[in-house]
């Protein structure tokens, strides 16, 4: 009964391999997209099959995995995520940002900042940013080759035309390392600064689409702007009603119908580990109780 | 007071001869899908600031001229050469795809018969004459903007229309935003395929106008191709008659539309109708 069912972390080795050579190349063209062969997981595409694989094929037996979507630990996808890699890998999981070695995300970078023995595991639904104004994959291929962002900038001018501002508000692009733009995954724009110069390695992976890029730690990465509208990170002008916080992401929250809605930050561990370091916001009590439970 | 003069002079010389020289010149440019022969030994030089017609019927290999004069279609003989900003002449078929492509979107404009295919039909006519800049490195909104609308002004287009897709505008509009869209940059060469095919009559001498008048300003060379021979006589000063891809007459749009000797122009000259 001790036969493992699963190979470790799931994929066989050779998988792994071709994965992790795909990583390697990756990493020495910041921002670049390497195809890759990529294989059905037990999820369904858009559940996070790109950053599962990458995660498998990283991963090593002393690693500490943490998995987040939208900043929360305790998401159904988290939850599954971390389960199938305690259970085919036997890794040990936290949700504290601080102890993981492998941190994989959907759609947010945690709060904390990040240190140089972690890595970062994007899920990325679409990797190419010039998806939506060029919609021939061989032409944009061509455009990242020859450079030719001119495209990314009239997505912009359209924003500041219609909205009088830049209104794209996740997906924000990035010029990585002053060559290639890229797509850093639906992160709202508050975390575009943070992937600048970090210390973490970033490594996305995108599923359905077989691509796979990275940001190797401490890389340039630059919001692309203009020079009379510069990219500003957006946040609800709030503190967080749990800890109070006044610099982390808010997720917005509708409590009734009459309009009433709460911010708390999008990032649970890091609003957890504010309440136990004793900050309190406007709301502390309601809703964080009710996991207590009052009626039993 | 001298020194200015002198400068002005050797400025006036220097200009003489850029004129002196051809801007685009075409060595005996052939042409075959398999057996079939689009384009034969088709030679010609062009000048700075002149308009060229290439007329002749559907078939007659005009389009596919076109292609291989301006880098999309590769020859099977013959070669292009063009004469770059710094005065240097390059033969077309050694620029490297990064080259070409920098050619294209600023020293070089192509105008196509249909708008959409010249446009992007979901953007804003501002981002539609705007990407030139942008591709060249332009970053700053305020000025992208504005000489944006100075081009739709340019080429008579409401600057209230200025943030509309072009989807929503009429075709004879498209087709003067499509030529913004390419003239921006100031282009030196702009190649036009069949412009005015598909508007009506008044729309058409409304474009042929505002493109004659745009083309004597900017002192643009123009490569264009069209059946319509009152197309070529408004705009051209040289006419290229095409058969069966090869070119059968050429010369001063007057004389050869006024005095044609071959007998096929004949009977396209003839077949006009009077009006």
């Amino acid at each position: 009964m001790n036969a493992p069912a699963y190979n470790f972390a799931y994929l066989d080795e050779q998988t792994k391999r071709m994965i992790r050579r795909a990583i390697l190349k990756a990493i020495t063209i910041p921002g670049y997209q390497v195809p890759f062969a990529s294989r059905e997981m037990p999820m369904p595409y858009g559940w996070g099959t790109g950053g599962v694989q990458v995660t498998a094929a990283i991963l090593g037996p002393a690693d500490v995995l943490k998995v987040i979507d939208q900043g929360s630990d305790d998401t159904t996808n988290a939850i599954s995520i971390r389960k199938f890699f305690a259970k085919t890998a036997g890794v040990a999981t936290t949700t504290a940002t601080d102890a993981a070695t492998v941190i994989q995300t959907r759609h947010r970078i945690p709060e904390t900042a990040l240190h140089e023995n972690q890595v970062l595991v994007y899920q990325v639904p679409i990797p190419e940013p010039l998806r939506f104004l060029e919609p021939r994959e061989t032409e944009t291929r061509r455009m990242h080759a020859l450079a030719e962002y001119g495209l990314m900038h009239v997505k912009l001018y359209e924003d500041i035309a219609r909205f009088g501002h830049i209104a794209t508000a996740y997906a924000y692009p990035v010029k990585v390392n002053a060559r290639y733009v890229m797509d850093p995954s639906p992160t709202p724009k508050f975390d575009n600064p943070k992937m600048d110069n970090c210390p973490a390695l970033q490594l996305f992976g995108a599923g359905r689409e077989k691509r796979i890029y990275a940001i190797p730690p401490y890389t340039k990465v630059v919001s692309l702007d203009f020079e009379d509208h510069p990219f500003e990170p957006y946040r609800f002008n709030a503190p967080c009603a749990l800890c109070g916080a006044e610099n982390s992401y808010l997720d917005e929250i509708v409590t009734d119908d009459k309009g009433s809605r709460m911010f708390v930050c999008s990032d649970t561990d890091y609003c957890e580990g504010r309440q136990t370091a004793g900050h309190h916001g406007s709301l502390s009590a309601a809703p964080y109780k009710e996991k207590a439970g009052s009626h039993g | 007071m001298v020194d200015q003069d002198l400068v002005g002079q050797d400025l006036a010389d220097v200009d003489a001869l850029e004129n002196d020289q051809p801007l685009l010149a075409a060595t005996s440019l052939s042409k075959s899908f398999g057996r079939i022969a689009a384009c034969r030994e088709v030679s010609f030089a062009l000048y700075p600031g002149e308009v060229l017609a290439i007329v002749g019927e559907s078939g007659s290999g005009k389009s596919t001229l076109l292609q291989l004069l301006s880098g999309q279609l590769a020859a099977s003989g013959g070669h292009v050469s063009y004469r770059m900003r710094d005065g240097v002449a390059r033969d077309l078929a050694t620029l490297g795809e990064a080259e070409r492509r920098f050619l294209f979107r600023t020293d070089w404009g192509f105008v196509h018969q249909d708008p959409a295919q010249g446009l992007r039909m979901a953007v804003s006519a501002g981002a539609n004459v705007g990407e030139r800049l942008m591709a060249v490195g332009w970053n700053h909104y305020g000025r992208i903007r504005n000489a944006a609308s100075d081009w739709l002004t340019r080429v008579e287009i409401d600057v209230a229309r200025i943030d509309d897709a072009p989807r929503t505008y009429s075709g004879g509009m498209r087709q003067r935003l499509q030529i913004a869209r390419n003239l921006v940059t100031e282009p030196r060469l702009v190649f036009m395929d069949e412009p005015t095919g598909g508007l009506d009559v008044s729309v058409q001498a409304r474009l042929l106008d505002l493109l004659r008048s745009l083309v004597a300003e900017l002192h643009l060379a123009v490569i264009i191709v069209t059946h319509d021979l009152a197309v070529a006589r408004l705009l051209s000063h040289r006419v290229m008659v095409m058969k069966g891809g090869s070119v059968i007459e050429t010369g001063l749009t007057d004389q050869v539309l006024d005095d044609p000797r071959e007998p096929y122009t004949q009977l396209l000259v003839s077949s006009i109708l009077p009006p």
